[in-house]
């Protein structure tokens, strides 16, 4: 089959939505939903809008972290004012060291 | 009509005749009175539809540039040396979203140390950058230049930036004759740019979006494949040039007694004038010495270059820019394209940072190799005792 290419790499509207880049990262954040009082810090300062307050279905709002597209920067790590994201190691990125 | 005016104003009046939409630009020695010379056409109201953004850079300059060419404008810029660099990354940009931005490089030497004058060495950084380039040797050349420029740029079969590359005050500065071109003749020449693909607010489109390792490598093979079909267009758009204006400046290559010759000398830009006359000379005094004037820089004209040297015995290059750690670049091509052939070679970078190459230095050098009293390999020009102290 004959691949098809776009003169200068010119593509339309949305089509970052078939072109998923979560797998860039080497960490990516976990909030603690407990923790999280949805104050929309990192919402506002992530670089990519990979982590949107959401109300979940009891009613309560908190961070969600957008896995498709994080890169894993930390910047909602840094900047949450009460500790609730943490970063982990994905799991291909672990070595076991003999 | 023939007029005397300065380098600057050949491109001002000849990009004015090819109707640009929209120029961008920021002023850099010796550059600045081309751009000079069309704000003021355009304050005058003689540039129609045409937009002129004063930016804040050269950065700017060119990235506004990539976003008028992506609305299917056609563009013009002028800069050089480290507005050309600065320019760069933008530039390079504009080659893989496959924009034909035509821009006039004003040939300048790069910092540090800071020096404004006259060598190769900013062109040469954008070798590889995916951009045509050609090199001019006069005035009425580089006036004659630009509406080929835009015609080659914005063929369909190329969409790739031009860059003329003329030198910084040998040529811009001068004062010449020009035959300034008319409208009707022009017009007659150069369509106007029918953009194959452009967006709209209202249909809004990403240009050179993001391409991973299983898609990158086609799209620079089809930017390479346009600069295999550039070689055809630009020699057809020189030859219908030649035939429209009556002035044949010739194709990729302008080769003048290399047949016979037993010592062919290389050279770009303006230079070539003086090196001719030189040959010329020694040719009068029975000696088989040839020209290669190389006009189209990239893409590189190998096989006619290879032709013009197959019976050569010795092959000098007059270099204007260093590749530091290896030698000249022109001589670097040159080789490659010869690769195979066994002439003896030499080339010699004379005239850098704007040194005065008088033409006893060119007659020395020639005679030198003619009559093999230096190596074969790269050498620097007329350079004084140096020693490298601490302040």
């Amino acid at each position: 089959m004959v691949m098809k290419i776009t003169l200068g790499g010119i593509s339309k509207p949305h089509s970052s939505k078939t072109m998923k880049t979560g797998d860039w990262g080497t960490e990516y954040p976990v909030v603690d939903e407990e923790k999280c009082t949805a104050c929309k810090t990192c919402e506002y300062l992530c670089p990519d809008a990979c982590i949107v307050v959401v109300e979940k279905e009891d009613e309560k709002k908190v961070a969600v972290p957008d896995y498709e597209y994080c890169k894993g920067c930390g910047v909602c790590f840094s900047v949450c004012p009460v500790d609730a994201i943490k970063m982990e190691l994905k799991d291909i990125y672990k070595l076991e060291v003999c | 009509m023939e007029k005397v005016v300065r380098g600057f104003y050949s491109i001002a009046h000849s990009v004015k005749l090819c109707k640009p939409n929209v120029i961008a630009a920021y002023p850099i020695t010796p550059q600045t009175e081309i751009v000079e010379n069309l704000a003021e056409m355009y304050a005058n109201g003689e540039l129609g539809d045409c937009e002129y953004v004063t930016a804040e850079s050269e950065f700017g300059a060119a990235s506004i540039l990539v976003g008028a060419s992506a609305a299917g404008a056609r563009t013009f810029t002028a800069t050089c040396s480290q507005g050309l660099i600065l320019m760069s990354e933008v530039l390079i940009n504009a080659a893989g979203m496959r924009l034909p931005i035509v821009l006039v490089n004003t040939n300048r030497a790069l910092s540090a140390p800071l020096s404004i004058w006259n060598d190769h060495q900013d062109s040469m950084v954008l070798r590889d950058g995916g951009l045509m380039q050609i090199h001019v040797e006069t005035n009425q050349e580089a006036h004659d230049m630009v509406p080929v420029a835009f015609k080659v740029a914005e063929d369909h079969k190329v969409m790739l930036p031009f860059m003329i590359n003329m030198d910084g005050y040998k040529l811009t500065h001068a004062y010449e004759p020009i035959d300034l071109l008319e409208q009707e003749m022009v017009d007659t020449f150069l369509p106007p740019y029918n953009p194959p693909v452009y967006m709209t607010t209202k249909d809004p489109l990403t240009f050179g979006s993001y391409a991973p390792p299983q898609y990158y490598a086609e799209f620079r093979v089809a930017l390479q494949n346009a600069m295999e079909r550039a070689r055809k267009v630009l020699e057809k758009a020189y030859k219908e040039w030649a035939e429209i204006t009556g002035r044949d400046w010739g194709g990729h290559i302008v080769a003048e007694g290399v047949e016979d010759a037993d010592l062919v000398a290389i050279s770009m830009g303006s230079l070539t004038g003086m090196v001719r006359d030189v040959i010329s000379e020694l040719r009068n005094q029975g000696k088989k010495v040839g020209l290669l004037k190389i006009r189209t820089f990239r893409p590189f004209p190998a096989k006619e270059v290879r032709g013009a040297l197959k019976d050569a015995e010795k092959i000098l290059v007059f270099e204007r820019a260093v590749s530091f750690g290896h030698g000249g670049p022109v001589g670097m091509e040159v080789k490659s394209a010869c690769f195979g052939l066994t002439p003896e070679f030499y080339s010699f970078a004379v005239g850098l940072g704007g040194r005065d190459v008088p033409r006893e230095e060119i007659v020395r050098i020639i005679s030198d190799v003619y009559y093999g009293k230096v190596d074969q390999g790269f050498h620097f020009g007329t350079v004084k005792p140096f020693e490298e102290v601490i302040v």
